[in-house]
């Protein structure tokens, strides 16, 4: 196991608010590894699938599976689970009005909060551990062996407890979470790979539920980010949101139906809003036309000028983050040599017209990078810190990335003042040591009560975590002399120690943080150890290899039925025919690589038709458009559906 | 929060168990990662002390240093050496974080040598400010009358009108204190080179000149912050 884990890959990850992705350096490029279904992209939506039958657990599924199933039960699925990830009960009452999370009832003050799903319950990290394994399950599959280790990304902004708890998901998910590292900042190390080796450039991230805007000074293979601010709570979900709203008011006025009361209702017509706002990034117009429970039609025509009106406030919101992110840098726009898009919410036009703006950049004759794909960019650049760590790389061995801490920490003083000892985008891990005292005869412990924030006085700052320190040397009032040690860690997670000096004994006083969750919860949540479905790695191979060629022979058996199985010769329908036969009997059996050789055999058969089909979709889908607006949209997402995706085995 | 240990004393390395002196990150026999050392942020960079700092060498030395020490290099090593990578860097850091910005260098070279430096939290300042025994001399009429300004433009502002003569006059006070920070700051950077060329009395003596300065740098900031709060960005 030891040696195993020591040469096998690391895998970069981005867990997103709307979707999630896993990344690996294949030589020297990165490269998004697909799902079974064949795509890049896993939607970071959790569903809890009936109780079976015979009884026991509910599986659990991820991603599209699950997306499916949010209309039919909303009930058992949740997404955007990233909004709630590290926050208290009381920092999550917007999001509880906005998304259809339930809480359990059951959940007290202090308490890390619990999510309904169907019959059971949930914590925030628990759902993303569920996304990790299955983004470590598709990374498994692809390489045909265990995958222990990863890097995570996270949002610039994230505090401390935000990072805690995706590291904690990572290990209920069974992974060694090597590094947490800042989504902008991996979208710069994707696009740096093959870059000028020297410059400015901000990366700005408009993603689904956050937004981060960071600035990083490039240097032969060193990459120090100068400065970073952000919002965890601005996105492309804030969008949908205003357009669900206007509509769910408008039916409301319009045909006295309150779809509020039908969540499924709601969620078909959040369906509605998304493709609205994505199809207003290419066209003029975008139409809602839903069916109501009533019988009658919503149908609402959207320019792009009303949208863009409408959003404006959203957008507005991320202007202040980058002039101070600026001013933090000591710099002005016109020193930014290069800014990099990233994020779904930037393929908006008026949202690039604003970065546009923010640093005059066609003014100076510049154009914003959309090269990378905006939604892969930071899993990329994810795998590109994999392969750092990893070491031994001759196609990264020159890179180092020097990170940032976007937030002051200081401690609560006497008198609710706030003393900062770490300032905000100083380079981690970065350290301060601070000395404290009792203030009662013979007192133990000792608070220490930790904020974030830039105000002078505690109340106005946010509180980050309470520390005990315990086992202090019971001693007069005022003569302990306690150093405490605030270490901010790569990750930009916050570890103290401290110790008692004056009693010479050198004390290691117990420091225990008064939020999050505990190892032991963390512990008892790992996922296959309360699974009890922990079947051994290559009995799983085997398992999924069979329902992929179970999912392909079901295809393959509905295909004489398609219209475009005419248009192919004899010989390739005997051909597929055969590899069809041959599929079907290997797969009775235990050969694991007969049945993976003979899926891709009939994969191969059937490619053909495959394009036939996917052309077929594809004028369907443009018909009665203009063939200009059709051409720029498949410029931006070809989003045909691939009916038997390619099974890529290695 | 400093402590200075004798750089003398004499470390065997944990890998190669040959001693080497205290201030190194790296063994020199083996080249194995150590604990963090002793000692003070300019010798992290093998620098002497002084107040004159070549910026460009200090990042390109910091970058090297990095290069070497930083965790993203010890991912899969040891834990003891994981640790040490993590502290380290962190002393590199602070290190780096100090020596490279003007005043924090400035402030943090008089520490060691022993002045006695105002504190420096920005949260404390503002209380002491109405302190006249605080206000440098040659200022005390015009602080007076600036108080009098600002106390004026809070009522115009509670009372929703506005005062050009006023806003004009406190735009005119801004630029005489950032005139004032300016001078401040020429005559620190003498007082850098007359320590780092000077014997130990020339030292002694430009030390304490320092101190005051900064002392009145801190006083003039404070006063053109509050200025700018009162002329409301």
């Amino acid at each position: 196991m030891a040696e195993s884990t020591l040469n096998g890959r690391v895998v970069g990850i981005d867990l997103g608010t709307t979707n999630s992705l896993v990344a690996y350096m294949q030589g020297d490029a990165p490269v998004v590894i697909p799902g079974v279904d064949g795509l890049n992209l896993v939607p970071s939506v959790v569903a809890l699938d009936p109780i079976p039958a015979e009884g026991g657990r509910p599986s659990v599924t991820v991603g599209n599976t699950a997306r499916k199933a949010l209309i039919e039960t909303p009930e058992r699925v949740i997404y955007s689970v990233k909004r709630l990830m590290g926050r208290g009960l009381e920092e999550i009452h917007d999001e509880l009005k906005l998304f259809p999370f339930r809480l359990a009832d059951d959940v007290e003050a202090g308490e890390v909060p619990r999510i309904r799903l169907g019959e059971m319950k949930f914590t925030p990290p628990e759902i993303s551990a569920y996304i990790l394994r299955q983004l470590k399950r598709n990374a498994e599959r692809f390489f045909g062996a265990p995958v222990t280790q990863a890097v995570i990304t996270v949002p610039a902004y994230f505090n401390d407890a935000q990072r805690q708890a995706t590291k904690d998901a990572g290990r209920m998910a069974g992974l060694d979470v090597l590094r947490l590292v800042n989504e902008p900042t991996a979208a710069a190390l994707a696009y740096g790979l093959d870059r000028a080796k020297v410059g400015t450039i901000a990366v700005y991230d408009l993603g689904g539920g956050t937004f981060d805007i960071s600035i990083l000074k490039l240097r032969d293979g060193i990459f120090e980010v100068q400065s970073t601010n952000g919002d965890t709570h601005l996105g492309g979900d804030d969008i949908d949101n205003l357009l669900l709203t206007i509509a769910l008011d408008e039916i409301h006025a319009e045909h006295g139906v309150d779809l509020r009361q039908h969540p499924a209702a709601v969620q078909a017509l959040r369906k509605a809003a998304i493709d609205a706002k994505i199809a207003l990034s290419s066209e003029q117009v975008a139409r809602f036309d839903i069916e109501l429970p009533n019988g009658d039609r919503y149908q609402r025509e959207i320019p792009r000028d009303v949208f863009e009106l409408l959003i404006e406030p959203v957008l507005e919101r991320t202007a202040g983050p980058c002039k101070q992110a600026l001013a933090d840098a000591g710099i002005t726009p016109e020193q930014i040599d290069e800014v990099v898009l990233v994020g779904g919410s930037t393929r908006i036009p008026a949202v690039r017209q604003l970065v546009d703006e923010l640093f005059h950049l066609a003014a100076r004759g510049k154009r914003p990078h959309i090269e990378l794909n905006p939604d892969e960019v930071v899993a990329l650049g994810a795998a590109v810190q994999a392969d750092i760590l990893a070491g031994a790389s001759k196609s990264t061995e020159e890179m180092l990335l020097l990170d940032v801490t976007p937030l002051s920490l200081g401690i609560e003083a006497l008198g609710g003042t706030v003393a900062r000892i770490i300032q905000r985008n100083s380079t981690i891990p970065a350290s301060a040591t601070e000395h404290f005292t009792t203030g009662v005869e013979g007192q133990t412990n000792v608070a220490i009560h930790v904020l974030q924030g830039e105000r002078e006085l505690a109340k106005d700052c946010r509180s980050l975590a309470r520390f005990d320190l315990r086992g202090i040397p019971p001693m007069s009032a005022g003569l302990p002399r306690i150093e405490v040690k605030f270490l901010i860690d790569a990750d930009g997670i916050l570890q103290v120690t401290a110790r008692e000096q004056r009693s010479g004994q050198q004390a290691n006083i117990e420091v225990k943080p008064t939020y999050g969750l505990t190892d032991e919860q963390v512990e008892g949540m790992i996922l296959d150890s309360f699974d009890h479905a922990e079947e051994d790695f290559a009995a799983r191979l085997l398992i999924e290899a069979r329902n992929e060629a179970e999912t392909i022979l079901t295809a393959v058996d509905r295909a004489p039925g398609n219209p475009a199985w005419k248009h192919l010769t004899g010989e390739e329908q005997a051909a597929i025919a055969a590899a069809r036969d041959r599929l079907a009997a290997v797969n009775l059996g235990e050969d694991l690589s007969a049945i993976r050789d003979a899926t891709l055999a009939l994969d191969h058969a059937t490619r053909r038709f495959a394009e036939l089909m996917m052309d077929a979709a594809v004028t369907t889908a443009i018909r009665g458009k203009t063939m200009d607006a059709a051409g720029e949209q498949m410029g931006h997402e070809v989003t045909a559906p691939h009916p038997m995706a390619a099974a890529e085995f290695k | 929060m400093l402590k200075i240990i004798d750089s003398a004393v004499p470390i065997a390395c944990w890998s190669c168990s040959i001693g080497h002196t205290d201030s190194t990150l790296f063994c020199p026999h083996c080249s194995k990662i150590q604990p963090p050392p002793g000692g003070d942020f300019f010798q992290v960079f093998g620098l002497e002390r002084a107040f004159q700092v070549d910026l460009p060498a200090l990042e390109h030395e910091f970058h090297r240093l990095s290069r070497k020490v930083h965790p993203d290099r010890f991912a899969r090593a040891g834990e003891l050496e994981r640790e040490w990578s993590l502290a380290d860097t962190a002393l590199l850091n602070d290190a780096y974080r100090t020596l490279k910005e003007p005043l924090n260098r400035t402030e943090y070279l008089l520490k060691l040598e022993g002045a006695e430096i105002g504190e420096e939290h920005a949260g404390k300042d503002r209380k002491d400010q109405k302190d006249p025994s605080r206000v440098p001399t040659d200022l005390l009429e015009e602080v007076f009358e600036l108080n009098m300004q600002l106390e004026e433009m809070r009522m115009a502002r509670k009372m929703g009108e506005s005062d050009p003569d006023l806003q004009a006059s406190l735009e005119q006070a801004k630029r005489r204190f950032d005139g004032m920070l300016v001078e401040v700051d020429q005559s620190l950077r003498g007082q850098w080179q007359v320590w780092d060329q000077g014997d130990a009395a020339a030292r002694h003596a430009a030390q304490k000149t320092m101190v005051a300065l900064l002392d009145r740098r801190r006083y003039l900031n404070n006063l053109v912050r509050d200025v700018t709060e009162s002329l409301g960005a």
